[in-house]
């Protein structure tokens, strides 16, 4: 053999190692001792089809977040505006984002007002004339545009917050496009109470209950002004049925959960579980101030519109704590607490897409992915050794050395292996031998022309390398659209396949060619068998 | 062993305008299958929707299941056996989605623990696609298809010439064509993994065009006497061989994924067993003819 063969022969060996090293893991699961310590210790990374887990997509309701924060504007710009007396019979917020305002006054000194003091607003249209005039404000584009950026920040924050928490091992949690969060949970076995957990906004609220008037009145229409009506929804755990009691609250938030230092789920006297809350020392503040003022009247505990409970206030509570309690199962008071200390989202979410599959499903997809690589894999190794006899043996070599690279490469590369990605690696089994077959036919093609088997093969390889090359990279194009343009198990496709192509490549130019030069060096190939 | 006997010459222009008809032909009835089922039959993925898969422990029936489905009032969702008939398994298909958190998803997987039991029936996969979702899944679909044939365009244009990147094309859209028109004509759904079998029959097609491409670039430069008719009809048969090989090695392992695959799988291997097929008959009979008649046309 000549020193040229030796150092190819080696650098094959050297490359199949690597990848039978980062195979390793994939196949004997934990490596042992210190081969832990030196090599790699990634397996192949099964998408969310393979193992099972949830895919989930939110959209966040930015502008939501922008109404209620021009929400919060009116209230604080309508106590400016009293203090700078300057007098606003009507201030209410219309269209979502905007604020219509009636002024008696002079406008001059409203309009410098707001310039000053409120420059996210412009104004948007004005009516009337001298003392009595109608103007309507708009927040303006570049303030909402940050508004909506930041609360999509602020719901990616918050609901990592919640994920980790809840406990998932390699949540993937990223943004995508300008207001989508793409979540990606593997292993979940309880889907539905992970949406509940993730999805839920937590908008936790203080509202006093309103005694003085009529909750019946209120009922049939006619709500008092300042008030709002919010029902308790409770379900039986028994009979599963649904009862709505409704509260008749003063509109006015005293208070928020942004003031939470802590929520932690507690056991009463009767092993019920409840959530308690610890105020931080602005909020304990506001909480002693609240009780204080409001002793013998009730104080409702809000979570998304949802009514709690509405325990009386017995005695002013300086302690910075209270706690909400509810016929809660310990699940449910465990997720309310991973909620509550993970804080609200800033704006509501969309579900746009939600996929779940079970750990069994996931499993059974394996097998029946692994049987049929095996199978169509066993009956295209047979059908190249009858086709092309040694020559198809040595086809065959390269074949399984192309499934070995293949997976080496996923683990190496740490792709992700979905189920269409098996489907990929079954179809690259198909099309690795074309480059073969190309070969053969032209040694085939040489042979008849009388050439000797040195100069048949070396023939052979040099005419079909080009349109190998050729083939190979159309379709190693419409693989790399794939990938771009693919999502989640659809790239897993594009990607064993980009993989599968490269590899086949390599084993079919340069594997085969090596084994049929030292065969021809060892003199153990006097004629082509092919 | 050989399937081509060297020296074959089989005069596959002399029926190229059969040929045309032919391709003309089913691919016009696919056109038709596709009206006539008044457009695709998208999947969620491209439609929006709800999915759940269940599979129950004891046998039971499409009506069974649409009948405990009718206490949420979803009777009239679509409900189809999956995989093989002892595996249990079934698909529950609604178009709508539910509006809270819990989804319709939700509700139907707690309907069914009720009526069968926890025991009884375990929810596999479940989905949920939203219209938006689906509207982007579907562009980015068809833009994925078209950037892939531009791409390939660019690159056979660079390698051979314009007229064989036409062909070339010609060649795949008439794949894709049958193909998409065998789904409908199965009334099959059309998925987002169909799009990838789609992107991977151009690819496999035209890996089948481009050598039979490159024999006749050059036989042109060996047998530049020779009328261009012959040289690519040379070229043609000279490829098959390897053209019948390559695609007996492709079919094998795509029916063995047809076969074992199971349901999720079935249907990308169904597109790609009809694309390896239109394919290879495309690269016989479409690609190379379509030069020839252009060359005839000047």
């Amino acid at each position: 053999m000549s020193r040229n063969l030796k150092l190819k022969l080696l650098s094959i060996l050297f490359i199949m190692v690597v990848a039978l090293v980062y195979l390793a893991p994939s196949v004997v699961g934990e490596m042992a001792g210190f081969w832990g310590k030196i090599l790699p210790q990634d397996k192949i990374h099964l998408g969310l089809d393979l193992q099972g887990g949830m895919h989930l997509v939110l959209e966040v309701e930015g502008q939501k977040a922008v109404e209620s924060y021009v929400e919060r504007m009116k209230g604080d710009l309508k106590e400016d505006l009293k203090r700078k007396r300057i007098y606003v019979p009507r201030i209410e917020r219309i269209n979502g984002d905007q604020i219509s305002l009636e002024i008696l006054g002079e406008k001059e000194k409203f309009d410098e007002y707001i310039e000053n003091n409120y420059p996210i607003f412009e104004e948007i249209s004005a009516e009337g004339q001298g003392k009595y005039q109608k103007v309507i404000l708009g927040i303006k584009k570049k303030q909402a545009d940050y508004l909506k950026r930041y609360a999509v920040e602020q719901a990616l924050e918050t609901i990592r917050n919640r994920v980790d928490q809840f406990g998932v091992a390699e949540p993937d949690i990223s943004p995508q496009g300008s207001d989508r969060i793409l979540i990606q949970l593997p292993g979940i076995k309880d889907p539905q109470r992970a949406l509940r957990l993730i999805g839920r906004t937590a908008l936790l609220e203080f509202k006093l209950v309103d005694e003085e008037r009529s909750l019946r009145d209120a009922l049939k229409g006619k709500v008092p002004e300042g008030d709002m009506i919010l029902y308790q929804r409770r379900e039986e755990p028994e009979t599963g049925k649904v009862s709505k009691v409704p509260f008749l609250l003063k509109k006015k938030t005293l208070m928020t959960g942004e003031v939470l230092k802590d929520a932690q789920v507690r056991f009463d006297d009767f092993s019920q579980p409840y959530v308690a809350l610890e105020f931080d020392p602005r909020g304990a503040k506001m909480f002693d101030r609240i009780t204080a003022k409001n002793v013998k009247k009730r104080l409702a505990i809000i979570l998304d519109n949802n009514v709690y409970s509405a325990p009386v206030i017995q005695e002013r509570i300086s302690g910075g704590s209270a706690q909400i309690t509810g016929a809660f199962t310990l699940n449910e008071a465990r997720d309310l607490a991973i909620v509550l200390r993970a804080g609200a989202l800033p704006a509501p979410v969309k579900i746009l897409e939600n996929r779940s599959v079970g750990p069994s499903l996931g499993k059974d997809l394996i097998d029946k992915g692994l049987k049929s690589i095996i199978i169509g894999g066993i009956l295209v190794v047979l059908f190249m050794v009858t086709y092309y006899k040694i020559s198809g043996a040595i086809a065959d070599l390269a074949l399984i050395l192309n499934l070995i690279l293949i997976m080496g490469a996923l683990a190496g590369l740490r792709a992700t292996l979905t189920l269409p990605g098996i489907a990929g690696i079954i179809l690259t089994i198909g099309m690795a031998v074309d480059a073969n077959v190309l070969v053969f036919e032209r040694i085939r093609e040489e042979l008849r022309l009388g050439k000797t088997p040195k100069a048949a093969i070396d023939g052979g390889y040099s005419k079909a390398f080009m349109t190998i090359m050729d083939a190979n990279i159309t379709t190693l194009i419409a693989a790399l659209v794939l990938f771009q343009f693919g999502t989640g198990p659809v790239k897993g496709f594009a990607v064993t396949l980009s993989i599968g192509i490269v590899a086949s490549l390599f084993t079919a130019l340069f594997v085969s060619r090596v084994v049929f030069e030292v065969l021809l060096a060892k003199r153990m190939l006097r004629q082509v068998s092919i | 062993m050989e399937f081509v006997k060297p020296g074959t010459k089989i005069n596959f222009l002399g029926v190229r305008r059969i040929a045309f008809a032919l391709s003309g032909l089913v691919i016009g009835v696919s056109i038709i299958s596709i009206i006539l089922h008044g457009g695709l039959n998208y999947g969620i993925d491209f439609a929006g929707g709800t999915l759940v898969q269940v599979k129950f422990s004891e046998p039971t029936q499409v009506e069974t299941i649409k009948e405990n489905l009718a206490s949420i009032g979803l009777d009239r969702s679509l409900v189809q056996r999956f995989g093989e008939k002892g595996e249990n398994e079934y698909l529950i298909r609604v178009e709508k989605l539910g509006s809270d958190l819990e989804g319709l998803s939700g509700q139907i997987e707690r309907t069914l623990l009720e009526a069968y039991g926890k025991d009884g029936v375990e929810v596999r996969r479940t989905e949920m696609v939203g219209p938006k979702v689906g509207k982007d899944l579907r562009r980015k679909g068809i833009l994925a298809i078209v950037y892939a044939l531009i791409g390939i365009l660019i690159y056979v244009t660079w390698r051979f010439e314009f007229i064989y990147a036409v062909g070339a094309i010609i060649a795949l859209a008439h794949d894709v064509m049958i193909t998409i028109g065998a789904f409908s004509i199965a009334n099959k759904e059309f998925n987002l993994p169909i799009i990838a079998a789609i992107l991977t029959i151009i690819g496999y097609s035209l890996n089948d065009t481009i050598v039979v491409y490159d024999r006749i670039r050059e036989n042109r430069r060996k047998m530049s006497r020779e009328p261009f008719a012959k040289v690519i009809n040379s070229s043609i048969n000279e490829t098959l061989g390897r053209t019948i090989l390559t695609s007996l090695t492709t079919l094998i392992v795509v029916v063995i994924l047809f076969i074992f695959g199971g349901g999720v799988i079935h249907n990308f291997a169904f597109a790609l067993i009809v694309g390896v097929l239109a394919g290879t008959y495309s690269s016989i009979f479409v690609a190379s003819p379509i030069i020839l008649t252009w060359q005839e046309r000047k």
